[in-house]
């Protein structure tokens, strides 16, 4: 509704000759556009509470403070590091690799047609859901200090980096490589520092048994992982479709948002079908990871695909988080909410399937060749490839590094005492939920 | 035939556990509970003030024992609970009158099993 009286007054404004005094249309389109990264900003924000909510819903009530608490902090500390470091690195003027300018936002480059405002808090909206996914995999073992410490560095240093390589400008932007809202930028970073991050972190007590099998270690409230896997979905409508920074004429940005629905549909459904055939049962929590693995494989693609190469898109995401799961269960990484099969796995795979399906009609610019499966060459296939493996490779390199410096400095894990308590007690001395018997078998 | 009552802290549940069945003890029920006993118990705060937490959160495992398994029984929970803090907690034999096996009418000792 808010839409409609804004495109009352443009068109309004546009209908007769500009007086003395009132906006140029030119004006008005940067309004319009500073309207549209705002309201991109606010829901990629709001998609904090539904990392927070299916993180919670998928780890055991005496950890759900703990979890709650590091999801909270990692968007704060994103927020203010961003501001003073992480913008500078990302867009800042520099080379191919990092950018080096406009420290604490003095004199801060502005790549987008909006003011730098709107523009900074879109990103860093961004910065800290990239920052959120390694919470999930690295859950109910974690020490909390050591998860500030993880953050502060991913925040500062290594999302801004990569981000830089493809968004500000960086080497990989310039071999053509393209990502429209951050299946490589920000899921499969997070999802591969997820993944080198519960490798040298370990797995809970109790979740492979001496033999190597997995055990479940079931979630505790599927309702509020639900909520949260909606809100994301809503969320990543602000995600996916603001990522064009303007609204233009409203054709790309319808497209981008029914792409994103579509993926995520297509997702959810064939989760929910490969896990009955595999499991004999409709699992909601996997069918719920299908849909979040279909938004994050859109996420690359979502602007440059036909809405049935979303569809497709979507349900091999869905696809790859069932296996995914199983393959991690197989090789002895513990990820309590399989983060790294949603965001690593399908950030992989998103950028990837951006070379696959892209159609040369809807490509923003030239340097697009056609993508493989309709037409011409392998060109756009192969950039996608190399940013897609560079963006997990530094991931799991630079990541890996800090992990192994926490470790050996203040320690990654609790002990186990602590864990088996639940960390609500040891590490923040509040319970999530005081007065109840939340104790269950392990 | 006894039955066996004891109340350990709820993190050494899978310890015990694990104690159990090495012990060849597989029948058991497990119950959460609160409880005090010495235990000063850990420091809880609330949006900053301290709360006073007198009842803390324990685990009652009982189980039904004929009496050659008592002994083994009883040394199985506490090499399993034992930690040499106070709250390990307690250990109660009460005798036991009679037995039923629901499904098949066993009663006495076979019902124990």
């Amino acid at each position: 509704m808010y839409g409609l009286a804004v495109v009352g007054v443009v068109v309004g404004l546009l209908a007769r000759p500009v007086m003395a005094g009132e906006a140029e249309p030119s004006e008005v389109v940067v309004s319009v556009d500073t309207l549209w990264v705002l309201l991109g900003a606010f829901l990629v924000f709001f998609m904090q509470a539904g990392f927070g909510m299916v993180e919670a819903g998928f780890i055991r009530a005496k950890n759900a403070c703990n979890i709650l608490t590091k999801n909270f902090m990692d968007y704060c500390t994103a927020s203010i590091v961003f501001f003073l470091v992480g913008y500078a690195f990302m867009f800042g003027p520099g080379n191919g690799f990092i950018g080096m300018g406009g420290f604490a936002m003095s004199n801060a480059h502005n790549p987008s047609g909006v003011p730098i405002w709107a523009f900074w808090l879109f990103q860093a909206a961004f910065c800290g859901a990239a920052a959120t996914i390694v919470a999930g995999a690295m859950a109910e073992r974690m020490k909390f200090g050591a998860y500030l410490a993880y953050t502060a560095v991913i925040s500062a240093v290594v999302y801004p980096i990569i981000g830089h390589w493809v968004w500000g400008g960086g080497w990989l932007a310039e071999m053509g490589f393209v990502d429209f809202a951050g299946s490589t930028v920000v899921h499969a970073t997070g999802g591969w520092s997820a993944f080198i991050g519960a490798v040298l972190l370990g797995s809970r007590v109790g979740k492979f048994n001496g033999d190597g099998m997995a055990k479940a270690i079931a979630g505790h409230s599927i309702p509020l992982a639900s909520l949260g896997v909606f809100i994301l979905w809503f969320g990543w409508f602000g995600f996916n479709c603001a990522s064009s920074l303007s609204v233009g004429d409203g054709e790309l940005i319808a497209l981008v948002a029914a792409n994103t629905n579509l993926a995520a549909a297509a997702g959810a459904i064939s989760a929910m079908l490969t896990v009955w055939m595999l499991f004999g049962k409709p699992d909601l929590s996997m069918t719920m990871n299908g849909a979040l693995a279909g938004l994050v494989a859109i996420t690359a693609p979502c602007a440059f695909v036909d809405p049935w190469a979303a569809i497709v898109i979507g349900a091999i995401g869905g696809v790859i988080v069932v296996f995914g799961v199983r393959l991690l269960d197989k090789i002895g990484v513990d990820d309590p909410v399989g983060a790294i099969p949603v965001h690593g796995m399908n950030g992989i795979w998103g950028t990837i399937a951006t070379g696959l399906f892209a159609s040369r009609d809807l490509l923003l610019n030239e340097m697009v060749s056609h993508g493989l499966l309709l037409g011409v060459g392998t060109g756009q296939l192969l950039v996608q490839s190399i940013g897609a493996v560079s963006g997990a490779g530094f991931s799991v390199l630079a990541m890996g590094l800090v992990f192994l410096t926490i470790k050996k400095t203040i320690g990654l894990r609790v002990s186990k005492e602590d864990e088996l308590r639940g960390l609500d007690i040891g590490e923040h001395g509040l319970e999530a939920y005081a007065g109840f018997q939340v104790f269950s078998n392990i | 035939m006894k039955l066996i009552i004891a109340y350990i802290q709820p993190e050494k549940l899978n310890d015990v556990k694990q104690s159990l069945y090495a012990a060849e003890v597989f029948r058991l029920s497990v119950t959460n509970a609160m409880g005090c006993g010495q235990q000063k118990g850990y420091q809880e705060t609330y949006r900053g003030v301290d709360i006073e937490v007198n009842l803390l959160k324990k685990v009652r495992i009982e189980i039904a024992v004929n009496d050659d398994f008592v002994t083994p029984t009883i040394d199985a929970i506490i090499n399993g609970a034992r930690t040499g803090n106070i709250g390990d907690g307690k250990i109660f034999v009460l005798p036991l009158e009679q037995c039923f096996r629901i499904r098949t009418g066993d009663t006495g000792p076979q019902a124990v099993g």
